[in-house]
């Protein structure tokens, strides 16, 4: 395999396109095909993001896909998962809606599709393109928003395999949405790109979780967007969780429009892969609205992980949380990217941001960077980011009580590590992450 | 019990401690006074077992052991206890939750199962009652925002839990009100018996009215230059510090 430069990434993907546009036939005179290309466009203008690219300065993409990714020995669509094999990877003891996704295909076999509870719509995202014309019209991809990159561009032209989702008005849906996406990375390597649509109307409350795993020691490449619209007087909750293979690369976007007056909380939990750049981009649009944004990443070996987060405060009278925590070990690299912009009407905005992080290792590296754009002046705005180690006098302190030296860090780690936790509402998924901090502290 | 031989010990290459010799035998008291900076709080910390401090020469036995060759916590689970001088807060860990695990890892090494929830909640509200502390504290992070005299009993809350054979006070009494000085002694007296041992370290006299001390130390400049009764306190606490460094030669 010889070594791929940018404009060789740039050719692939754009050549993967129209082998892509050439399979849909009749499709392309539809609507959504239209957006495809425009994005497929968008996307040639400046093409695959890598270092030269301000906003991937410390997360080099283009350079770990061509050092990881083979070209030539790309998976099928072959691969089909039993749900024992599936079943593994789910979170134990949790009650869900469950949607399993295959290389970025949702499997109706393995999905409950056809038990949801009463105002609840999912359905494969090209299906619902046809069946929820008038949602897509308003929706897909056509709320701007700051932070969107080319990335979101090269997923919206492959749009085609994700899910759509729709909260009815005045439902309240107790049981989480859980999307699982395997990659099949057993025989050869693997690309993937869902894109997802949901919609929460007004007055509804739901959660939705996505998991991502690689199966197999190929390397697997995941490009994965989630708009999520929220109308008024809505509660959403976001789970995301990266517990993913030594060779999984992983990019996308999480772009949030609260549109309406509602609460969004939104926590990232990021374990294990090659290099995961999370994009969490939030929109406010209306007054009186409450954002909430939460991350771990606990880190080892040349594990990479790069939050980037986008709070736009375009209207007065809101408050962002932020509070991302990282611990770091081996010769992991960390990135967080806060930034918080309030616009000239958004006058009386709270924001708070910190990034805090404990670094165990000579060799593992963080890079911190709080981005804050304030046009309005009455403001309350703060931000604060640390480095460090852990603390050898509590360190101690456990340990002249008898707790042995792993079993203090362990408590010290975890004890930073909780009010990140202690937003994690769901209690199985709650309890999974606990146990794999354990397991890893 | 606890037999200290010529101990020096030093701190990013100075040396703190020049030669100490101290001998403790089960249900006695030791007092070790001294000014400021005379290397009270660094004895302590070399007796638990913290590894800023390089042990340069001289031995520590403790029941037959070499202390030196044990790590903090296993100093601790041999019956060695620290109250510390600046007790630390450690955000996120409740008292309760530290004290469980504490004391089920003393248990484990001691080869006993670990105590049922039952038991160690009624061991927690026995002790809570000797140092008069209250439940609402246990259940919050270790120390965080505790008063000077909380963080003080809750030393001694600790100890009662942990039920050492080697307590080392390190200036419990300092910050404490004259009440709050009379419940930490009388929980220090009441933990007391034949078989154990209490090493208070102070520097005035005034504990040593409520916790009576069989022999009283004073340390200077890293060594202990005069050995006595309780009296010795008393004329400490008189006549200051000063003829003790002129009879001893260092002045
Ligand atoms: N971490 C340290 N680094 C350098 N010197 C220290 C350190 N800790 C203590 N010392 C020095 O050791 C000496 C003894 O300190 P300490 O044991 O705390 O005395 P005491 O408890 O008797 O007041 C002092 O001179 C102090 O400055
Ligand atoms: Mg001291």
């Amino acid at each position: 395999m010889s070594k791929l430069i940018k404009e060789d990434i740039d050719k692939f993907f754009i050549a993967q396109f129209e082998s892509f546009e050439n399979s849909l036939n009749g499709e392309s005179k539809k609507p959504l095909h239209s957006k495809r290309k425009t994005a497929i466009d968008n996307f040639k203008e400046v093409g695959f993001p890598h270092a030269k690219h301000e906003e991937y300065k410390y997360s080099n993409v283009a350079k770990i896909f061509s050092k990881l990714f083979d070209v030539e020995n790309l998976s099928d669509d072959s691969f089909s998962l039993s749900l024992d094999e599936a079943a593994k990877y789910f979170i134990p003891e949790l009650n869900a809606i469950r949607l399993v996704f295959i290389n970025g295909v949702l499997d109706s076999k393995l999905s409950d599709l056809d038990t949801l509870p009463k105002g609840v719509h999912i359905q494969a995202i090209k299906t619902a393109a046809d069946d929820y014309a008038d949602d897509f019209e308003k929706h897909f991809n056509t709320h701007k928003i700051e932070g969107a990159d080319n990335f979101s561009e090269l997923n919206t032209a492959f749009t085609n395999g994700g899910v759509f989702v729709k909260i009815d008005a005045n439902a309240v849906v107790e049981t989480p949405i859980a999307c699982y996406y395997f990659n099949d990375a057993k025989n050869a390597d693997v690309i993937s790109q869902p894109r997802n649509l949901v919609i929460a109307e007004k007055n509804s409350q739901a959660s939705l979780i996505e998991s991502y795993v690689t199966l197999g020691e190929n390397t697997s490449f995941t490009n994965a967007v989630t708009e999520i619209v929220i109308e008024d007087d809505c509660i959403f909750n976001y789970y995301k969780y990266q517990n993913e293979s030594d060779q999984a690369i992983q990019v996308g976007a999480t772009m949030v429009h609260q549109l309406g007056k509602s609460v969004f909380n939104g926590v990232t939990l990021s374990l294990n892969g090659a290099m995961l750049r999370n994009n969490l981009n939030i929109a406010i649009h209306k007054e009186h609205s409450e954002t909430n944004m939460y991350g771990l990443y606990l880190l080892d070996g040349k594990t990479h992980v790069d939050n980037h987060t986008v709070v736009d405060h375009k209207v007065a009278n809101c408050e962002s949380n932020e509070m991302y925590k990282g611990i770091l070990d081996g010769q992991s690299r960390g990135v967080f990217n806060g930034k918080i912009f309030v616009r000239q009407d958004a006058q009386k905005t709270n924001a708070f941001q910190s990034n805090r992080n404990v670094v165990l290792s000579d060799d593992a590296e963080v890079d911190t960077k709080p981005q804050l754009e304030i046009w309005a002046d009455d403001v309350q705005c703060s931000h604060g980011a640390t480095v460090g180690q852990l603390d050898l006098d509590q360190l101690f302190y456990l340990r002249a009580r008898g707790i042995d030296k792993q079993t203090a860090k362990s408590m010290l780690l975890n004890a930073f590590a909780s009010d990140v936790l202690s937003n994690i509402k769901i209690e199985a998924f709650r309890t999974l992450i606990e146990n794999k901090i354990n397991e890893r502290l | 019990m606890l037999s200290i031989k010529d101990l020096h010990a030093s701190i990013e290459g100075k040396e703190i401690l020049k030669g100490i010799n101290l001998e403790v035998k089960p249900g006695e008291v030791h007092a070790i006074m001294g000014p400021n900076g005379s290397g009270k709080s660094t004895l302590a910390s070399v007796l638990a077992g913290r590894e800023d401090y390089t042990v340069d020469s001289g031995e520590i036995t403790f029941n037959g052991k070499d202390l030196l060759e044990l790590e903090a916590d296993e100093r601790a689970k041999e019956g060695v206890f620290l109250a510390f001088q600046y007790p630390i807060e450690i955000p996120g860990v409740t008292t309760t939750n530290f004290m469980k695990t504490a004391l089920n890892k003393i248990r484990e090494y001691k080869g006993l199962e670990p105590l049922d929830a039952v038991s160690f909640l009624g061991q927690m509200k026995e002790k809570m009652k000797l140092v008069e502390i209250d439940q609402s504290l246990l259940s919050r992070s270790l120390n965080e925002g505790f008063s000077g005299g909380e963080k003080k009993r809750n030393e001694i809350f600790q100890m009662a839990m942990l039920e050492p054979t080697l307590a080392v006070l390190d200036e419990t009494d300092s910050g404490l009100d004259i009440d709050a000085l009379r419940i930490v002694a009388n929980g220090v007296n009441k933990l007391k018996n034949d078989d154990n041992a209490t090493i208070v370290v102070t520097h005035y006299q005034r504990l040593l009215d409520y916790i009576v001390p069989d022999f009283v130390h004073v340390l200077f400049d890293g060594k202990i230059v005069k050995t006595g009764g309780k009296e010795l306190a008393h004329q400490l606490e008189e006549k200051g510090y000063d003829w003790i460094k002129e009879e001893a030669g260092v002045a």
